[in-house]
């Protein structure tokens, strides 16, 4: 049941944005409660008097987690690319998950740019988790130039509308099978994450509908709960469905049945 | 000179970022840096000469989905 990515095993398939928790407490109590391995975390303007970066490292050490810097909020290659570039210094890490946003409305990705940036991150040896749309030529694209994992987003980021188009992700899952798929973004529900996993995807991120649910340390229990069930429907060969009904108790036997003249 | 650090103008008479950082509260702290929109690496702090209207940026972890 374990998930590879970029050659390393992970145990969770539950990816856990670490932003808009209600305090440090409670993001740590659910950081545990979803028994997730790997964290997403950003890069920000530090102030030289308040510091708040340095205790948000303090707290992200203690978890012991995988960490996934992103680039949200970057609107070029260039930016993207330089905000990886700090992200790999400050975290030690090559992983970057790549956001190149397109739209303030929607945070749409920016896929021409997308593919840019992951080009040019690849060359200078990053591991990139691209935050793309369902579109299977971008994909196609991205692991063209390198990419060995695609997080299509499931609808607008912190919208929490789950699955906007169930055949697009289908039709990406059948594209790309060998590919690790991770939902990104839109989740609002477990049931959304459990669709996702039952259609096949390896994993899914988020963060929002956690963070800002009543009881974040639950709802991430029920999350990771939730995708443990849709792999396990997905590895289980669920039944296909019916326009009629079919008994499921036998109907030979059935008591006072006379057959109809 | 007047330099843009974080966004905001202001003045400092050090040359080197490495001894900008140190002057401006920086010191042992986790950050990583921009110059000009350019990735500056920490071994290149020293070697990194500030000019009047250079953009500089310092940032650090922060909480992010």
């Amino acid at each position: 049941m374990s998930l590879t990515l970029y050659g390393t095993e992970f145990q969770s398939r539950l990816l856990l944005g670490t932003a808009q928790y209600p305090s440090p407490k409670i993001l740590q109590e659910s950081i545990l409660a979803s028994a997730c391995d790997i964290i997403t975390v950003s890069v920000r303007r530090e102030s030289s008097r308040e510091k708040a970066g340095q205790h948000f490292w303090r707290l992200l050490q203690e978890t012991q987690t995988h960490i996934l810097p992103n680039t949200a909020g970057c609107r070029t290659a260039k930016e993207a690319i330089t905000t990886a570039q700090m992200a790999r210094e400050l975290f030690s890490t090559d992983w970057i998950k790549l956001e190149v946003i397109g739209n303030d409305d929607n945070l749409q990705p920016n896929i021409f740019a997308l593919v840019e940036a992951a080009q040019e991150l690849i060359a200078q040896g990053f591991k990139v988790f691209p935050y793309t749309t369902d579109d299977i030529i971008v994909g196609e694209r991205l692991l063209g130039v390198g990419c060995e994992v695609l997080m299509p987003w499931g609808s607008p980021i912190g919208s929490g509308r789950g699955l906007q188009n169930p055949f697009a992700l289908e039709t990406m899952r059948a594209y790309f099978p060998d590919t690790p798929l991770i939902v990104d973004a839109g989740i609002g529900l477990p049931s959304h994450a459990a669709a996702a996993m039952q259609l096949g995807f390896d994993a899914v991120l988020l963060n929002t509908a956690i963070a800002k649910s009543g009881n974040p340390v639950n709802m991430s229990k029920a999350f990771a709960l939730a995708i443990e069930a849709g792999r396990m429907s997905f590895l289980s060969d669920p039944i296909e469905q019916r326009d009629m009904a079919a008994p499921s108790t036998p109907v030979a036997g059935t008591p006072f049945w006379l057959e109809t003249p | 000179m007047q330099i843009i650090l974080n966004g905001e103008t202001i003045s400092t008479e050090e040359t080197t970022l490495e001894a900008l950082l140190a002057e401006q509260g920086y010191s042992n702290c986790s950050v990583a840096t921009a110059v000009n929109e350019a990735f500056i690496a920490k071994k290149e702090y020293a070697n990194t000469r500030l000019h009047p209207e250079c953009v500089v940026e310092v940032v650090a972890p922060m909480q992010g989905g």
